[in-house]
């Protein structure tokens, strides 16, 4: 019944972002936007900077969640969707566990597209360790998005939610930023270090743990008016 | 505790005034000489903050999951006093810092942490502050994930070996130098002290507002 509940809340939210894509595209949009600038500060006469292109990939991604994150939650506040979601009787973690995983897809897609571009236009050996850096890119996304989902949805309610979101999602999911840049950083250098990277996993998964567990406690009380 | 409230506030101001005078006779440390002296402060703040962290995460669960409005005001007084010893433990560990290494501020994992602890508590009191009707729950919610990373602060600086002291000084400490390993546990139960007066304060301060605020109504009805 849980995962039932989860997968139609994941379904429904993949079927409308597959008849726009709007998410998609302007997310990705933003994020390659983001390399862009990020080029004008770690590019010098033609070479990018040594070990940036995973911090360059890490903050693109978390610039990117970030908006993505609004927008959902947004679109569920247009159609007071989420008020019918949240009466619907089926139990509240389930409805959350399925925001989070269309989040996380969605991030993913984005990482898809975002990755080789990453690796194109800053040299960066970044397929020396695919599966390596599959294991942190989705630990870290699940991370990111699990804090990121529970925050977007219980601010829907307050006016200021555009600029509380970043406030509260940064501080919080630093650790996780952390990991990420780090673990990908001792993947790209060469030799790649894969003793540093399996530790960063190893930390990412115990974020995750605990990030999902407080999200899966909080979410109910937290969206009970 | 509104009774012990007086008998306290005296005896942290007596051992306020006391501490200065101990950690200028306890002897120098053999290699850090005089900025060892931080130290007593130092260590004591972050021991205050971390009691500060402690109570407003379980303060926030227990607004969050029982509604209890005493509780809230437990952790938005608490979240404060994490804001103010965190200002002062780094402003500590920077003059520490600008003697030991030669710079004032260094990337190491704990400054990293300490300094993303301090954003946490300053975006509790933003929440509070602008988060309009029912940000009091919002808030809980960042107290909660905020006392949750907070032992992973503590335990950064095991698992990354940078250039912050490890967390077995104090360990070691009792052994080597008996008079500043009392003098470090005498400042720190200073520093809990203070924290518990300035608690109980604000909190009472908390509660006089809720109760204005009851009385304007009644008045208008």
């Amino acid at each position: 019944m849980f995962l039932k509940v989860a997968l139609l809340v994941l379904k429904k939210d993949l079927a409308i972002e597959a008849k726009s894509r709007e998410i998609l595209y302007t997310t990705l949009f933003f994020a390659v936007s983001c390399l862009l600038i990020f080029s004008v500060a770690f590019v010098k006469e033609g070479v990018p900077a040594e070990d940036a292109a995973s911090g360059i990939l890490w903050i693109a991604l978390a610039f990117s969640g970030t908006l993505a994150l609004g927008r959902t939650f947004e679109r569920e506040r247009y159609g007071e969707t989420l008020r019918a979601l949240l009466m619907a009787p089926a139990s509240r973690p389930a409805i959350y566990i399925g925001k989070l995983l269309g989040m996380v897809l969605l991030m993913l897609a984005t990482e898809v597209v975002l990755l080789p571009m990453v690796a194109f236009l800053f040299r960066a050996p970044l397929f020396a360790r695919p599966l390596m850096l599959a294991e942190l890119l989705v630990l870290g996304t699940v991370g990111f998005a699990s804090v990121g989902t529970l925050f977007a949805a219980m601010l829907v309610r307050t006016r200021t939610r555009d600029v509380l979101l970043p406030i509260l999602l940064y501080p919080i999911t630093v650790p996780v930023i952390i990991a990420g840049v780090r673990g990908t950083s001792a993947l790209v250098q060469a030799p790649p270090d894969e003793a540093i990277a399996t530790l960063w996993i190893g930390l990412l998964t115990g974020f995750d743990v605990v990030f999902v567990t407080l999200a899966l406690w909080t979410f109910e009380p937290l969206m009970t008016e | 505790m509104k009774k012990a409230f007086v008998p306290l506030a005296i005896v942290t101001a007596v051992m306020f005034a006391y501490a200065p005078i101990a950690i200028a006779r306890v002897q120098y440390e053999s290699t850090m000489l005089l900025v060892q002296k931080i130290f007593y402060f130092h260590f004591a703040t972050w021991m205050a903050l971390t009691a500060a962290v402690t109570v407003c995460g379980v303060a926030s669960a227990i607004y969050l999951f029982k509604g209890t409005p005493s509780a809230d005001r437990y952790a938005v007084a608490s979240a404060e006093l994490v804001a103010i010893f965190g200002a002062f433990g780094m402003f500590s560990g920077s003059l520490w810092g600008r003697k030991a290494w030669g710079v004032w501020w260094q990337w190491d994992a704990r400054l990293t942490m300490a300094f993303m602890l301090e954003m946490v508590f300053f975006g509790y009191l933003l929440v509070r502050k602008y988060g309009g009707p029912g940000a009091e729950k919002l808030a809980a919610a960042m107290g909660i994930f905020g006392a949750a990373t907070a032992p992973f602060i503590y335990k950064s600086v095991d698992w990354w070996r940078t250039v912050h002291p490890q967390t077995t000084v104090m360990k070691t400490l009792g052994d080597k130098f008996p008079a500043a390993w009392n003098l470090v546990w005498f400042c720190t139960a200073a520093f809990l002290l203070l924290f518990v007066v300035v608690l109980v304060a604000r909190v009472r301060l908390e509660e006089l507002r809720a109760e204005l605020d009851r009385l304007y109504l009644a008045a208008e009805e």
